[in-house]
């Protein structure tokens, strides 16, 4: 399995030429630029087919400004098409036909770009007229902006009769931070490669190991020795036989003596292999522990810092498994069945080397099955390895029903669906039983066949002993230690071919915790992170676009938020604001564009630090189990008490918490069951107004409370307000009020900005909602229809 | 549904217009599917530029044919599921894996970043979700060969 070099998603350079005397020259320089300017075409014959068919076509003087590949055809199937751009015209190119259309730059020509579920397209108009489209990929999307940007720079630079300037910095494409001269790469966004995990994942785990690699030396050297002891007895029975035993049968009287120090020796081997096996598993099953406790606490630590999109597309579930079992069978595999098999091993090469130096004939016999064996454990490895992998991703859902099921139990119950789940449950559980079956299969018959070989080649030895000893070559002393050795060499044969199904259970396990540890976040920390000393409070949106999966749903926005300023976000539900708030936040990444706080790029500030100047009070206030006092300190644990009674008394929770029956100790369950929407909703208040953030986000603070409650809220909530910049969502426009200044969303645009009186007199969106709302005080935004102002802009959905 | 409330044009700039009984016109019209795969031929709805439906269309075969045919020309040329025919090669059984696939619209590739990205519809049909959001369907897994079966297998 090779690691396959990803292709970055570099954007391909634009060379310009300046303007040469010898036009030929230029035009040939330009093609040959072809190969660089085009890195989708990963197909060198594709780029010569290009080349050809444009050399044949452009005139002397024509100039290539750009060019773009893209990669499906009208009809959306796969297929390269190219479109260049010259100082003339915009030529169209397919492949394999290479048929060639060409639109002459005109002043009415524009270009428009979209996209639609994963499908980008970029259509070309001259007067309202659609002449053109081309389709393509979303992985070709950055380069399809690009291109179309620079067909307007050509464009405009063409009409107004100035040179084109390409001097501007180049932009990375992602989120349009100028980037460093000469180099392709954005320091913020750094395209991080995604090579796979090797397959040799088990040997990862010594970074586990290396802290305790002298306790791992010790106990392996203690392991040498053990293994030694108990390889003693075996050799001491050969002097009992040829010595003592067999001249007593024929005739020669008991060596008394030498029994007595042959069975001293057999003793005192026993009882060292004892001890040594002793402080050899001790040692080294402390050790296997820590090792297993470090990789809990780092797998999860790194899992904490993962940004909110692998959470979202993980099932709880699974990830208790990774790090809660997976760990476990880690650790129990290296106190024990590695343990174990390095032992086994060690035994195999010290009998050998026993077994050489008595009778290398014999032992070439003995060992003959070895090669056999090993080649059996080898060939069913594989086998076992995806059927492991399997077994595990079953349990995996086996365990993700019991974690989707329990917390909804309310509604499986209220819906009378326990039939149902109990079935979905049946059906996993049989899957399982399917895998497992499936790879019993293969592992039953594996032990026993070991074992029958085993047998066979203790055959051989006895047949090949007999004969050794009826020709005098050995004595009857020698086959008995050979049998004794070999006996217990091949039941540590059978043995360790469980190592396979062990090991391979393991390495699955650890590729699913190094697929967590390897999982870069999507919220990178900084490469090089600046810092801000006191944070004033300055929120700048550029151009900033995202989407989930190939949704976009932010677009192209632009916001300036001034310090101290407290915008009311409106619009109806599923308008983006929430994922605008996400984005403020850094929980994601914007897909385009950039926003600065203070004028730096967020992304080049230190996660946590940043984070730690935002206090957020969401919608549905989660509490962690835990007193309230612990809850409200959450964010700045070593709050004093009086900090605490004071951010409570001004979220207006102070008296409820009182009247509790212990107070601030009252113990909130999990997710806060026990308490009221709005009760909890004054303690995440609270929370958010300890840390005395810069900046506040309230997302529907106030929406799933009554009326009564909502104004005891917004009493808290205008104490929070005061002098930090806010960014206030609603669905009641009357609790905006305060705000500076509305920015009306629609669909991921900005559609108005302007307070209540200048929205009222413009009549637009925000009109109509408030408009709405007067008349219904408790009616839905999402029942209002808010339509854009008609700017021609091509909407996708 | 009784044909001839509403009509479908397009127009030069290649988007659809509605126009409606009291002669309402709605530029830009998007044909959406509401159950793609489980049910492509059934509800269709027509939603408005501004995202609001315009009209519901329980079974694309009540309507009249020139209109039924310019809704599939749209929606042929915004629906993208590639159904994968062959798994011809994978860079790795661990993700995230490249994938060398053959389509019903050709031959191209796919960046499995994760296992769970693909989700199983029914016991024998996938939708593997590819990296840059793409979606590619298995429709059955029995009809793919032999060695297409033994490399998915590694993977579910
Ligand atoms: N995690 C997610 N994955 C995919 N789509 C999402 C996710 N969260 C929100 N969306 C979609 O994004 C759009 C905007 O949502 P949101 O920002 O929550 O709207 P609102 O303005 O109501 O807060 C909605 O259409 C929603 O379906
Ligand atoms: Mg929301």
């Amino acid at each position: 399995m090779g690691a396959v070099q990803p292709r970055t998603r570099k954007g391909f350079s634009l060379q310009r030429v300046g303007s040469l005397s010898n036009m030929a020259s230029v035009v040939n320089s330009h093609l040959v630029n072809l190969h660089t300017i085009s890195p989708l075409s990963s197909d060198k014959q594709v780029s010569d087919a290009w080349h050809k068919a444009l050399q044949a076509r452009l005139s002397a003087r024509e100039k290539i400004h750009a060019s773009l590949e893209t990669n499906l055809d009208e009809q959306l199937n796969y297929a390269k098409r190219l479109i260049l751009l010259t100082n003339q015209r915009l030529i169209g190119l397919t492949w394999p036909a290479l048929e060639f259309c060409e639109y002459p730059l005109g002043e009415d020509l524009a270009l428009h770009q979209r996209d639609h579920a994963g499908i980008g397209c970029i259509e070309l108009f001259a007067a309202g007229t659609r002449l053109a489209w081309w389709r393509y990929t979303m992985a070709h999307d950055p380069e399809a902006t690009r291109f179309v940007r620079q067909f307007e720079q050509v464009l405009g630079g063409l009409l107004s009769g100035q040179p084109i300037v390409e001097a501007q910095p180049v932009l990375c494409p992602q989120c349009l931070m100028p980037l460093v001269p000469g180099q392709d790469e954005c320091a913020y966004c750094d395209v991080e490669t995604e090579a796979p995990p090797s397959s040799w994942v088990l040997l990862r785990l010594w970074r586990f190991a290396k802290p305790y690699r002298w306790q791992l030396l010790a106990g392996f050297l203690l392991m040498l020795a053990s293994t030694a002891a108990t390889l003693v007895p075996p050799y001491l029975t050969m002097p009992l036989m040829d010595k003592v035993l067999i001249p007593y049968e024929n005739g020669s009287p008991i060596n008394t003596d030498m029994v007595t120090l042959l069975l001293g020796g057999l003793f005192g081997s026993a009882l060292l292999a004892w001890g040594l096996g002793w402080a050899r598993t001790y040692i080294l099953a402390l050790v296997s522990e820590r090792i297993g406790t470090d990789l809990r606490t780092i797998t999860y630590d790194h899992l904490l810092h993962l940004s909110l999109e692998y959470f979202g597309g993980k099932r709880t579930g699974d990830l208790m498994a990774r790090v809660g079992s997976e760990s476990d069978r880690i650790c129990l595999f290296l106190s024990l069945h590695l343990l174990d098999f390095a032992t086994d091993v060690l035994m195999i090469a010290m009998t050998t080397a026993i077994l050489i130096s008595i009778d290398p004939w014999l032992a070439l016999v003995t060992l003959l099955p070895l090669p056999l064996i090993v080649w059996m454990i080898h060939s069913v490895r594989q086998k076992l390895s995806t059927g492991f992998e399997k077994v595990d991703r079953v349990w995996s859902q086996v365990s993700n029903i019991l974690a989707d099921t329990i917390p909804g139990i309310r509604v499986v119950k209220a819906f009378a669906q326990e039939k149902r789940e109990s079935a979905r449950f049946r059906q996993v559980n049989q899957n399982n039983l399917a895998v497992n079956d499936r790879i019993n299969k293969i592992w039953s018959l594996f032990s026993p066949s070991v074992t029958l070989l085993t047998e066979i080649g203790l055959l051989v030895v006895w047949a090949f002993g007999i004969w050794q000893v009826t020709h005098n070559k050995i004595s009857v002393g020698v086959l008995t230690a050979f049998l004794a050795y070999i006996s217990r060499f091949y039941t540590r044969l059978d043995s360790m071919s469980r190592i396979v199904s062990v090991t391979q259970k393991t390495a699955s396990g650890a590729k699913r915790i190094f697929d967590i540890l390897d999982r870069v976040s999507s919220v990178p920390e900084p490469v090089r992170p600046q810092h801000l000393d006191s944070i004033i409070g300055r929120i700048e949106i550029r151009e900033a676009g995202f989407r989930y999966g190939n949704r976009a749903i932010i677009k192209d926005m632009n916001l300036v938020i001034e310090p101290g300023e407290m915008i009311g976000l409106v619009g109806h539900s599923g308008s983006g604001k929430s994922t605008l708030v996400n984005l403020m936040c850094r929980f994601y990444d914007v897909s385009e564009g950039s926003i600065s706080i203070d004028g730096v790029n967020i992304r080049s500030l230190p996660i946590a630090e940043y984070r730690h100047n935002i206090g957020l009070v969401l919608q549905e206030p989660f509490l962690f189990f835990g007193s309230i006092a612990e809850n409200i300190a959450y964010g700045k644990p070593h709050a004093t008490l009086a900090e605490i009674v004071a951010a409570a008394r001004a979220a207006h929770a102070h008296e409820f918490i009182l009247r509790l029956p212990h107070g601030y100790d009252s113990l909130v369950g999990e997710r806060g069951q026990g308490l009221s929407g709005g009760e909890r909703q004054r303690i995440s208040i609270a929370r958010a107004l300890l840390i005395d953030p810069r900046i506040l986000i309230l997302d529907e603070a106030t929406a799933s409370v009554d009326t009564e409650t909502e104004k005891e809220i917004q009493k808290a909530l205008d104490n929070l307000v005061r002098g930090r910049t806010t960014i206030a969502i609603a669905h009641r426009l009357s609790t905006l009020h305060k705000a500076n200044r509305l920015v009306v969303m629609d669909r991921g645009e900005i559609v108005e900005t302007g307070s209540h009186d200048e929205l009222m007199q413009r009549e637009g969106a925000y009109f109509r909602l408030y408009q709405a709302q007067a008349r219904n005080v408790d009616t839905d935004l999402d029942d209002q229809s808010i339509s854009a102002p008609e700017n021609g802009k091509e909407s996708a959905e | 549904m009784n044909d001839q409330d509403f009509a479908l044009t397009r127009n030069a700039a290649g988007r659809i217009v509605f126009t409606g009984k009291e002669g309402d016109v709605h530029e830009g019209v998007v044909p959406v599917r509401a159950f793609p795969i489980s049910a492509p031929q059934e509800g269709v709805s027509l939603l408005g530029e501004d995202g609001h439906e315009l009209r519901w269309i329980s079974r694309l075969s009540d309507l009249p044919e020139a209109m039924r045919a310019l809704i599939e020309t749209e929606l042929a040329q915004r629906e993208f599921m590639p159904e994968i025919t062959r798994i011809r090669q994978v860079s790795s059984f661990a993700t995230p894996s490249k994938w060398q696939i053959s389509t019903d619209r050709g031959d191209t590739e796919l960046l499995l970043k994760a296992e769970d990205h693909i989700r199983r519809l029914t016991n024998s049909t996938l939708l593997i979700t590819d990296g840059y959001g793409v979606s590619f369907l298995i429709r059955d897994i029995g009809a793919m060969d032999h060695h297409s079966r033994k490399l998915l297998d590694r993977f579910l």
